[in-house]
């Protein structure tokens, strides 16, 4: 079992205590807007955020995220009000098959927390998701839409 | 804002056939390749429903039987049917017909297959003129309410005007009359002249999903009571299965069961997938791996290198004037050997469907390029008839070329029929994917080139060795065992053709056919004879002194087209003026899928091994460019998908298994790695061109001959990581 807070919401979980949390939010708590793409933290598909701070999900275990505050895709608008960033790849069109941009979204919302003007070098620095239909371009415009907004 | 209505999963909620048709129009069309005449319905009457939906409300839902993999066909398309329809493109939603709804009707809509860079250019005639159709049918059910002639009325908009009286009305009002005319036989596209939607950039439909999480792909079908079931293959292609001792899991939490796919392959069903995963690494398995397990990538290569030797037999795939005997008199020759892996397709969904079978029904949800082959690979698994399968498209989470193979559905089906009634979902882990993937075909090139004693090129002599796709996958598709697509980009004439003039000439390609099996990966074989043609041209324009534009624009005036889109990227680069200090510059053109390309790159170099690549510009004749927007981001994702392949990509071969089994191993480009793609549109008309891959085909070569201006070394062979080359 584990109690998790997901999106604000609390979940109790039968599950094992080492079972990664990308699999506890996709299977035992239904979310399957956070991807599974390589289950050894190198893609960035199955990024969230604990207590605000992005993590590939799939390296980290329900133990490890009991207690935190955990947002997925799901949780980053705010009701009916999108997530700037959200806003912003929906306006400049960012996703080609779209898989990896619930991770590479979150990636960048918590850049943004942290940086609300990233450089092009805090950009290299913090998004390393990998995209394989190759959306880089539109990512990188899209952030710089959003902090010159 | 436009929404995709995304493919639903419930079964009841997707009968299109019926359930929207009740609620406004659908229209048939004669399909103009051989397929049926209008549908009927039993009683001989036209039968409504096939490309276009009106809503009693304006909204129109227009059908795709291509599948959207993140190319963007699927809006090109909607455009294409809305430019005819004349609505209004802010009420267009799409849908997936299903395969077995299609074939119930004839295939109605066509082909299924979206590959080969194919979505758009071998459909546009139909889907405009379904489009056409539906417009023609809704005016004159318009005219007829209102008794008069529909020359009298046009269409925009979704509204429709008498324009002697300036009355109006709306689609959706006359959607019912609509539907019960007869469509016409024959109906006048627009001269694209007057295209409004055609050419205009504007946001794909399926965007806002894929920002909330709300889009379903196949790794997220739910079924109620789905169980869900991870497999292995046996690691040596070939080898088979021989037992596996599933005491040793019973007792694992959540398992169910432990099923045999086929003979080569062990699945473990559970409550879930991580449950089904944790419990089949812990499944004790013995394989037996044949003999295939000597196999490696020395032993490969060095069968490939033996049929580079001319005494070998080769098929001949372009020819002209006896290349052999002018090279042999030649004033001076240039030869170089080349090579190109194995790559996997690496979609960042790994392969999966979900499965529920019962005795008198067989139905898959899945992610596929190919929804017509799914199906067949559905009825085959199952045993059971056409009438009692189907295959319901959900989003793709990238294809490539990987998803139209069904090697995923077969299994998925397989382990079904073990638990009749239970819905399974079948998900490859990423070890899986890597390992049994569908390869970038495997090979070498011997490139010789003869001057004559003025520098000018007399000929070329092209030998390829390696590997068949349509060997493998298409055997059929074989001309007297030559396989005519491993010209692409290097043949004399059709969509692929070659575009210089060498007075001697001569293709050939010695098959080999290693068992690791190929598939079709973006760019296909465009991508390796891009990247010797291109580079080689690189080599004979140094080898005559020449600069490398100047050298290929000398052989390319019977080429128009071609070297349209050289110029272009040349002009945009600015290939006359000196580029920034210590940057150096590559250019490479090929022709592929019907599309023109070019591309051109600036790189530095630091320690001789560091690239940093500062700007790429890509041209594209397609002849028509339906989104431009799209089309960028085709151009921009090939050289992503090709760079990567060129730097971290390779798949090498160790006792018959692939070794690279994951993103750790088998690494894909960063944005910190990737400038600005300049895309440049040069579409010339006429004709209809693919854009999802040709690209693919210069990205590399234009990098590699960039990598040779600055350092003076050649690279001759693909991955850069095996030659200790990285992005700086």
């Amino acid at each position: 079992m584990a109690n998790l807070t997901i999106n604000g919401k609390p979940f109790t979980l039968d599950v094992e205590p080492d079972t990664p949390l990308l699999w506890a939010i996709r299977e035992n708590a239904g979310l399957t807007g956070t991807k599974y793409g390589c289950g050894i933290a190198q893609c960035g598909a199955c990024t969230v955020h604990l207590d605000g701070v992005a993590m590939r999900s799939c390296g980290i275990s329900v133990s490890e995220a009991e207690g935190k505050q955990i947002t997925t895709i799901e949780g980053l608008a705010s009701g009916n009000t999108l997530h700037k960033v959200q806003e912003a790849w929906i306006a400049q069109d960012v996703p080609q098959c779209g898989y990896c941009q619930s991770g590479m979204i979150m990636a960048v919302a918590a850049l943004l927390n942290e940086k609300p003007k990233p450089t092009d070098a805090d950009i290299d620095e913090a998004i390393t998701n990998i995209c394989r239909c190759g959306t880089f371009q539109q990512v990188r415009e899209a952030i710089h839409t959003i902090a010159s907004a | 804002m436009n929404k995709h209505i995304s493919p639903r999963l419930n079964r009841r909620a997707f009968v299109i056939g019926t359930a929207a048709v009740g609620a406004g129009l659908a229209i048939g069309l004669d399909l103009p390749f051989g397929g049926p005449a209008v549908v009927r319905a039993a009683d001989g009457s036209p039968e409504i429903g096939a490309w276009v939906v009106v809503r009693p409300d304006d909204t129109v839902v227009i059908r795709i039987a291509r599948s959207e993999m993140g190319q963007g066909s699927l809006t090109g398309l909607a455009q294409l049917v809305a430019e005819e329809l004349e609505c209004d493109w802010t009420k267009v939603t799409t849908e997936y017909p299903t395969p077995g709804q299609s074939v119930a009707r004839k295939r109605v809509w066509g082909d299924f297959s979206t590959g080969g860079s194919r979505g758009i250019r071998s459909s546009q005639d139909y889907v405009r003129k379904g489009g056409a159709t539906a417009r023609v049918m809704l005016i004159q059910a318009a005219a007829d309410a209102w008794k008069v002639p529909a020359s009298e009325c046009r269409a925009q908009n979704s509204v429709i005007t008498h324009t002697p009286s300036g009355r109006t009305t709306t689609y959706g009002k006359v959607a019912e009359a609509a539907a019960k005319l007869t469509p016409p036989a024959d109906v006048k596209l627009k001269d694209p002249k007057d295209w409004k939607l055609i050419g205009k950039g504007v946001n794909r439909l399926d965007t806002v999903d894929k920002t909330t999480g709300a889009m379903i792909y196949g790794v997220d079908v739910k079924l109620p009571g789905m169980l869900n079931a991870a497999i292995k293959d046996c690691p040596v292609f070939g080898g088979k299965l021989k037992s596996f001792d599933e005491a040793k899991i019973a007792n694992m939490k959540g398992v169910k069961k432990v099923v045999r796919v086929g003979d080569t392959a062990v699945a473990v069903v559970a409550d879930t997938w991580w449950h089904a995963k944790t419990a089949l690494e812990a499944l004790p398995i013995v394989w037996d791996e044949g003999d295939n397990a000597k196999v490696s990538s020395e032993s490969i290569a060095k069968w490939l290198a033996e049929g580079l030797d001319n005494a070998q037999p080769a098929y001949v795939g372009n020819k002209n004037g006896d290349a052999k005997a002018a090279i042999a008199g030649a004033a001076k020759k240039v030869e170089a050997v080349y090579s190109y892996p194995y790559q996997n397709h690496a979609t960042m969904e790994p392969m999966n469907a979900t499965a529920l079978y019962t005795a008198d029904r067989c139905e898959v949800w899945c992610g596929t390029q190919n929804g017509e082959a799914a199906f067949a690979a559905v009825l085959e698994a199952s045993g059971l008839p056409a009438e009692k399968c189907d295959v319901h498209k959900v989003m793709l989470g990238g294809g490539f070329g990987r998803r139209g193979q069904t090697d995923y559905v077969r299994q998925a089906v397989m382990i079904a029929k073990q638990m009749p009634g239970t819905p399974i979902k079948l998900l490859w882990s990423r070890e899986e994917d890597m390992a049994h993937g569908r390869y970038h075909p495997i090979t070498q090139c011997k490139m010789t080139g003869a001057f004559d004693a003025n520098n000018n090129l007399i000929a070329l002599h092209y030998r390829l060795s390696g590997q068949s796709i349509l060997f493998s996958l298409r055997p059929e598709a074989l001309q007297n065992g030559m396989d005519p697509a491993a010209f692409q980009g290097v043949a004399q004439s059709g969509e692929a053709a070659f575009g210089y003039s060498v007075p001697n000439l001569l293709v050939e390609h010695a098959m080999r056919n290693p068992h690791v099996p190929p598939g079709f990966w973006r760019g296909v074989n465009v991508n390796h004879n891009a990247i010797y043609m291109e580079c080689f041209m690189d080599e004979l324009a140094h080898a005559a002194g020449q600069d490398p534009l100047e050298f290929r624009r000398k052989l390319m005036g019977n080429h128009p087209k071609h070297l349209a889109v050289l110029n272009a990227v040349a002009e945009k680069i600015g290939w006359t003026t000196p580029a920034p200090q210590g940057v150096y510059r590559g250019i490479a053109q090929v022709m592929g899928y019907g599309s023109y390309v070019a591309g051109a790159a600036e790189i530095s170099v630091t320690e001789g091994s560091k690239i940093k690549v500062h700007r790429i510009v890509a041209s594209t004749d397609p002849g028509y460019v339906v989104n431009p927007a799209q089309v960028e981001r085709q151009v921009a994702g090939s050289f992503v998908y090709g760079l990567s392949a060129l730097f971290y990509g390779g798949c090498t071969v160790k006792g018959g298994k692939i070794e690279e089994t994951n993103f750790d191993t088998y690494n894909s480009m960063r944005i910190n790695e990737m400038p600005k793609v300049e895309a440049v549109m040069v579409p010339s008309g006429g004709f209809w061109g693919g854009v999802g891959e040709p690209t693919i085909g210069v990205a590399a070569p234009a990098v590699l001959n960039a990598y040779f201006a600055a350092t003076g070394k050649r690279i001759r062979h693909v991955p850069l990581r095996d030659q200790n080359i990285t992005f700086a």
